[in-house]
């Protein structure tokens, strides 16, 4: 293979932009496929837009033989929008579970290194910090402030940004508060909906009585 | 940046600085001689995934990983032939491989690695 292509592929990736590089077991030259490139009449289209769908690399029969399709998805990321305290369980969460977390909140009372040693940590408001972090369709913004100054942008910038989850806290009444400040601020109905409200799970919270649940 | 942040926390976002493929543009850059091994298919319990990377230098240098261990260094061995012929070859391991008591995988599955040279 040439060095130029493994040169062209740590590009896309070291971009945060997916690739599938096309390697002939046969020895032919390799290809590096782009995302977004066409793949009408390539040989391999469904295959390769496969890889692309599901990130998994695997080898394909194709008419000349042999094909090995590494699929290089970026790696996924969690922003989490508070210092607050189930940050401090979900950022080490979220890092086994492979996720590459960065907290931000610019209350600089909440967001001290003491309470998140080893956590990627920003003091600042989000206004000033998301648009520098690319956030992208492999991050996930959980905005958990419960206080509109700091999460609306960021709900708003993930939405805009196509985050494939993009959760806040609150109740149904601090939600539908939300919902309205969003669509007042001109957030189109289907991304509003994109919102998972009360991302906390029911199982994450203390047991308490069902009658009192929801 | 105002504020604290954590300036001692390694750099996650550059998760890519010891990846094989990393490496492997690094090591040509530095002018040597490098080959790429990849896992590209996997039968059975196998300790690597289908498109896990090995980069493999004419010294003998190696990073990454293939099987976890088990069949590196033949890969390593079989790395040097293809650095000098410039010809790839697809190499498969397993118990039922005549060289499973060398260098077989422990865990009883099969795996195919093909190995090039990176120009």
């Amino acid at each position: 293979m040439d060095s130029a292509l493994v040169s062209a592929l740590n590009a896309e990736r070291a971009a945060r932009r997916a690739a599938v590089l096309a390697t002939p077991l046969s020895g032919a030259p390799a290809r590096l496929l782009r995302a977004g490139e066409p793949l009408q009449g390539d040989p391999l289209a469904d295959e390769i837009r496969e890889a692309f769908r599901s990130g998994v690399s695997r080898r394909v029969t194709g008419a000349d033989g042999d094909v090995f399709l590494t699929a290089c998805l970026p790696p996924p990321r969690l922003v989490i929008v508070g210092a607050v305290h189930i940050s401090q369980a979900l950022a080490p969460i979220a890092a086994i579970a492979g996720f590459e977390a960065t907290i931000v909140d610019p209350r600089t009372a909440f967001a001290t290194e003491a309470r998140f040693a080893g956590v990627r940590l920003i003091a600042e408001w989000p206004e000033e910090v998301l648009p520098g972090l690319g956030l992208d369709p492999w991050t996930a913004l959980a905005a958990v402030t419960h206080d509109p100054k700091i999460d609306d942008f960021a709900l708003r910038h993930a939405l805009e940004r196509g985050c494939f989850y993009v959760g806040a806290l609150g109740s149904r009444k601090t939600h539908g508060k939300r919902i309205e400040r969003l669509s007042a601020a001109g957030v189109p109905a289907d991304d509003l909906a994109r919102i998972r409200a009360r991302s906390a799970s029911p199982s994450a919270r203390p047991a308490r009585p069902r009658s009192r649940w929801r | 940046m105002t504020g604290p942040t954590n300036a001692d926390v390694p750099d996650v976002a550059d998760p890519l600085s010891a990846d094989p493929l990393v490496v492997a543009e690094a090591w040509r850059r530095e002018g040597r001689r490098v080959a790429l091994a990849t896992v590209v298919e996997t039968w059975g319990s196998a300790p690597r995934p289908a498109g896990s990377h090995l980069v493999i230098d004419a010294d003998g240098d190696f990073r990454g990983s293939v099987s976890g261990g088990c069949v590196e260094g033949a890969v390593v061995a079989e790395a040097a032939e293809v650095i000098d012929s410039g010809v790839g070859r697809l190499i498969e391991f397993g118990v039922a491989d005549e060289t499973a008591w060398r260098v077989g995988l422990s865990c009883g599955g099969r795996i195919a690695v093909w190995v090039e040279r990176i120009d």
